[in-house]
């Protein structure tokens, strides 16, 4: 075993030096790891190749705002933020030594927007153990607040879905008191969360859902599925479902079945570029619902609107971004309440602290975000955002329905 | 000392090979180690694998899916059962065989298309199927596996050695190193012995095969056992190397990869699977790292291999080294090794005027 | 009664989507024994390249023979540059280049066009027929016709023209096509820009249905496999009926299978293997011999 000797052993001493012993005070500030005097490390995962690469651009876009902050205001504090983004093709088995890689080798500061429930569970465990901030995962997967008391080092940024599906059972339970409620879901914890989300919603009144069907990702249309749904009676129509099998079911459901149900659409798929292709496709769109909380790109009433005049300027320092790419948006968005929060922990740049005002001191206004709608957590909440407004299609447009609907609390 | 140099040049190979592993964690950093240890594990399941299509000539797209087996029945058992995980190894090992050698029944009547349409659909519907039932499996949420902490003995050794403190990752690469070389050193027999040689005999002339009294049957459904044996193993080493599985974990992607590490490799090879594992599980984490952080290149091209996305490169380097090497990795060193002993002995000969010997058939 | 056989009507769409892809995997089969993983993205990217040419403000009718003309010259160079130095390789090697290729043409069209699902244009309207309350799209209907057409186009090629009897016998019989003078390696180049053009068709006429990005075709590639094989491999017209088979049967399976309709195709996939276990030469496959 002739590979063996002291000075192998002093680097791989050195290269296992973690995180924990961070901290090297300097003589005002307080800094830990992947924080140097100009500059802040912080790190990602996203799909960027594979079935779900559609979200690499997220990453992106992040990073556009970060140069962004970096080339306009100098940085954070005089710190310019670097962000590496590796990508993990939404496979839990290639997120856990990359984001190993990120903590270890490349002594990230925190880890920021890692995309995907299944993925970012795998390194939960991990990053708590290590203390190293897992902040504002992109998904809405409930488990994020739900269980901070035991990952308090874990945070989520959007709506949780069983939050924005409670609306959708009020404005059911107040608009359609007796639908006949189809429900089309994926099979995944994004469709399942929703639906869970429903049947808390309706309470006693679940029975008004008399069918839901799920599909798979590998499914080429939910065409079956829908079919089965206009055959049980239904009149009230749920899509549960990521854009393209949700653009599929708007069209089908329109010329494949001649059928005119209520539809409600999850904020997921409701940016308007896909109600364009729903429509050249022959969807109708009459009587459809969704909620929002993020401004979307391709909605012309917020043209002149400053936030969105930023976004366009911060998304220009991006060459692969879609300006109407709504994810783009949601980058840039989650991104700023980063910047916010890397501000407010000013001199006393530790995980530890900027944990404390990301999980209990936020209360932001983001202008990505719908007027009125806050980033906010406090001791007892850790669902950042929990506000959403109620959207109908006017046949060329979104239109704003009533008033902010805040969800805060509800989720047990 | 005349023995050492007479001893086939295989054994020295084999001897660097070990020490390389072997001390490989004592060099590297914590989380390096626990990126080999899952290498290693691919190079179980690729073993598996070439058993199946190197030795026994069966194809299959879907080897991903016995490894899934192996990860859930050892994530169950040490989840639930609260067994200890080192236990349940052997039994998600043993079950996954059973179940191989089942599927390897009706896979008989096959034709090698048909066999690689059915395996790629069980490929494919893996991910469905391990969502239910979900209070069994997790469900989409998975099940967190806890890694084991090493043993007092091995990490005092270990801290000795390097003065710093041996982390779970550290161990469990000696866990999925140790059982690597006793399943290649099995595989190794059985590829020498006579049910290796069965097994070619049905992959080359399988009628020759039958009527010098070969049971094909017989040998073609205990390959598909040995195969799922090994990819059982691998799935409940996998499992607990990442500390967590879901149906995410074991996507078709997983068992492309894992037939790329063959094929890449060298089928029908001993060394093949562990150089196809090697190149299969760290093409896909250096695709988009290695070319934007070399700086010797322009930034142009670095920034636009960057920009393109992991995909491209994966995709051209793959292409580029099966161009390369349509034998395997391991078939281009055989020839330079024969090109390299051939010039080396002419030489050698020309010195002491001796006539070369025939080539050795090792 | 109407529920069914609309979801055999629906099927039939969707199975036509699996039959066009999948006829090009056939051409492929019968011009070197491989199944080409790469067709669906080589479709996907030549059907996005139609997409550039109609938003240039191209026309409709002349993009479309334009995109069939350049997939066909792609396909060929393809051939040349990355299988012809392998051609006598194992046919692994060739599978895991061709599965190469299709992460490659992927990337490079995410890359190009990013993520965003675009509408296609279709000369046909996205209304559909009543058919006795049972509806069908005259999109799905142009799918189907397209089909019937390359189908008739690709017999007429393999089975009434001297360069599709060469073609098939330099698949075959190389050796001895290569004694008669066949030219073998330019008849597989043939092959692929076939079997690229066939493909681009695919791409063009359910892109208005599937919405063009770059993993449009990434499913529909396994769908279009397993009707391939279930059809027979190397007959045109078993991929066309393989493909509708297997709409309809993952269609029934959607809506049949009690609370599991998300296992339609393990369901599918599943009946498809039962049906080759029966019948071991596929719908319209020829009895293979084996060889000592």
């Amino acid at each position: 075993m002739g590979l063996k000797g002291p000075g192998l052993a002093g680097i791989a001493a050195g290269l296992l030096t973690l995180a924990a012993c961070g901290g090297s005070a300097g003589t005002t500030t307080q800094t830990d790891v992947g924080i140097t005097a100009n500059s802040i490390l912080l790190g990602t995962t996203n799909a960027l190749s594979g079935p779900a690469a559609a979200y690499g651009t997220i990453a992106n876009a992040e990073n556009a705002y970060f140069t962004y902050v970096n080339n306009n205001q100098g940085g954070v504090n005089g710190r310019k933020i670097t962000f590496k983004i590796l990508d993990d093709g939404y496979n839990p088995a290639q997120t856990v030594p990359l984001t190993k890689q990120l903590v270890e080798q490349d002594q990230v500061f925190a880890m920021f927007s890692g995309l995907g429930t299944q993925t970012q569970t795998s390194v939960r465990d991990y990053l708590n153990l290590k203390k190293v901030p897992q902040l504002f995962v992109a998904t809405g997967a409930t488990t994020w607040g739900k269980d901070y008391s035991n990952f308090q080092w874990t945070l989520s940024w959007q709506p949780p879905y069983q939050g924005e599906a409670h609306i959708y059972a009020k404005d059911v339970l107040q608009n359609h008191p007796n639908a006949k409620i189809g429900v089309l879901y994926q099979n995944d914890d994004y469709g399942q969360d929703y639906l869970k989300g429903l049947t808390d919603g309706l309470a006693d009144k679940a029975a008004l859902i008399v069918d839901k069907e799920a599909y798979d990702v590998t499914a080429a249309n939910p065409f079956a599925q829908l079919t089965k749904l206009k055959a049980a009676g239904v009149d009230t129509v749920f899509l549960f479902s990521t854009p393209k099998p949700t653009i599929q079911s708007l069209a089908f459901i329109t010329a494949g079945l001649h059928w005119e149900p209520t539809i409600y659409l999850n904020s997921v798929s409701s940016p308007q570029v896909y109600m364009g292709i729903a429509k050249k496709s022959g969807a109708a769109l009459k009587n459809v619902t969704s909620v929002g909380y993020i401004k979307d790109p391709t909605d012309p009433q917020w043209a002149n609107d400053d936030g969105m005049k930023l976004y366009k300027t911060v998304i220009a320092n991006c060459s692969t971004c879609n300006v109407l790419d709504g994810f783009n948006i949601y980058g840039v968005a989650v991104a700023y309440t980063m910047v916010d929060i890397l501000k407010l922990a000013g001199n006393n740049l530790t995980r530890a602290n900027v944990m404390k005002i990301a999980s209990s001191q936020l209360n932001e206004s983001n202008p990505f975000l719908l007027p009125g709608v806050k980033v906010t957590t406090t001791s007892s909440d850790h669902f950042p955002i929990m506000q959403e407004q109620v959207i109908t299609w006017g046949g060329t447009g979104w239109s704003l329905q009533g008033s902010i609907i805040d969800e805060r609390g509800s989720i047990k | 000392m005349d023995r050492i140099r007479t001893a086939p040049p295989r054994y020295w190979l084999v001897a660097v090979v070990f020490l390389f592993f072997f001390g490989l964690p004592t060099v590297v950093s914590s989380f390096v180690a626990g990126e080999w240890a899952q290498a290693l594990v691919l190079a179980i399941a690729i073993m598996g694998l070439n058993i199946l299509v190197g030795y026994s000539g069966q194809l299959s797209l879907g080897h991903g899916a016995f490894m899934a087996l192996g990860a859930y029945t050892s994530a169950i058992l040490a989840n639930r059962f609260h067994m200890d995980y080192l236990v349940t190894i052997p039994i998600a090992a043993v079950l996954t065989g059973v179940v191989g050698f089942l599927f390897g029944v009706p896979a008989l009547r096959l034709s090698p298309l048909y066999l690689a349409l059915a395996t790629f659909a069980l490929a494919v519907v893996t991910p469905s199927l391990i969502k239910r039932p979900a209070e069994f499996t997790g469900g989409v949420r998975g099940i967190l596996v806890a890694q084991p902490d090493p043993p007092a003995f091995i990490s005092g050794a270990f801290t000795t050695i390097t003065g710093t403190v041996m982390t779970s990752d550290q161990w469990i690469y000696y866990v999925c190193f140790f059982i690597a070389g006793l399943l290649f050193w099995l595989a190794w027999n059985l590829a020498r012995h006579r049910p290796g040689r069965a097994m070619r005999a049905v992959r080359d002339a399988e009628v020759a095969a039958a009527a010098s009294g070969v049971n094909i049957a017989g040998y073609k459904t205990m390959a598909f056992g040995i195969s799922a044996f090994y990819a059982g193993t691998a799935g409940s080493l996998y499992a607990v190397s990442l500390g967590f599985i879901s149906a995410d974990t074991f996507p078709v992607s997983l068992s492309i990869q894992l037939l790329v590490g063959a094929v890449v490799g060298g089928l029908a090879s001993i060394g093949g699977p562990l150089l196809g594992a090697v190149f299969a599980y760290f093409l896909p984490i250096e695709a988009n790292q290695w070319v934007p952080s070399q700086t010797w290149l322009p930034d142009q091209v670095t920034s636009t291999v960057k920009n393109a996305g992991p995909a491209v490169s994966y995709g051209v380097i793959l292409i580029l080294v099966m161009m390369f090497a349509p034998t395997g990795l391991v078939g281009v060193i055989r020839s330079g090794y024969v090109l390299l002993n051939r010039r080396l002995r002419a030489a050698s000969d020309r010195d002491t005027g001796q006539v070369p010997p025939d080539p050795q058939t090792v | 009664m109407q529920e069914f056989l609309q979801l055999v009507v629906s099927g039939i769409a969707t199975g036509a989507i699996f039959a066009s892809l999948a006829l090009a995997l056939v051409l492929i089969y019968n011009a070197m024994g491989l199944v080409n993983f790469a067709q669906g993205e080589m479709a996907m990217f030549a059907t996005f390249i139609a997409y550039t040419l109609v938003a240039r403000g191209v026309s409709f009718w002349i993009a479309f023979p334009v995109t069939l003309v350049l997939a066909f010259a792609a396909g060929t160079v393809i051939q040349r540059i990355v299988i012809k130095p392998v051609e006598r390789a194992p046919v692994l090697t060739l599978v895991i280049i061709t599965l190469g290729l299709a992460t490659l043409v992927n990337g490079v069209a995410g890359f190009m066009w990013g993520y965003v699902p675009r509408s296609f244009p279709s000369p046909f309207s996205p209304e559909s027929v009543d058919l006795a309350g049972v509806y069908i799209g005259y999109r799905d209907l142009s799918v189907i016709a397209v089909c019937g057409l390359v189908l008739l186009a690709v017999y007429l090629l393999l089975q009434r023209t001297t360069v599709g009897l060469t073609l098939r016998a330099a698949a075959h019989h190389p050796d001895a096509s290569r004694l008669l003078g066949v030219q073998v390696s330019w008849m597989l180049a043939l092959g692929w820009g076939l079997a690229s053009a066939v493909g681009a068709v695919s791409g063009m006429i359910v892109a208005p249905t599937l919405f063009l990005e770059p993993n449009m075709m990434q499913t529909i590639i396994i769908y279009a496999f397993a009707a391939a094989v279930l059809g027979g491999i190397e007959s045109p017209l078993g991929a066309l009926v393989g493909g509708l088979v297997v709409g309809v049967v993952v269609s029934l399976a959607g809506a049949y299978i009690p609370n599991a309709s998300d296992l339609q195709l393990a369901f599918g996939l599943l009946i498809i293997i039962g049906v080759l276990i029966l019948k071991p030469n596929g719908l319209f496959g020829r009895a293979a011999t084996r060889r000592v």
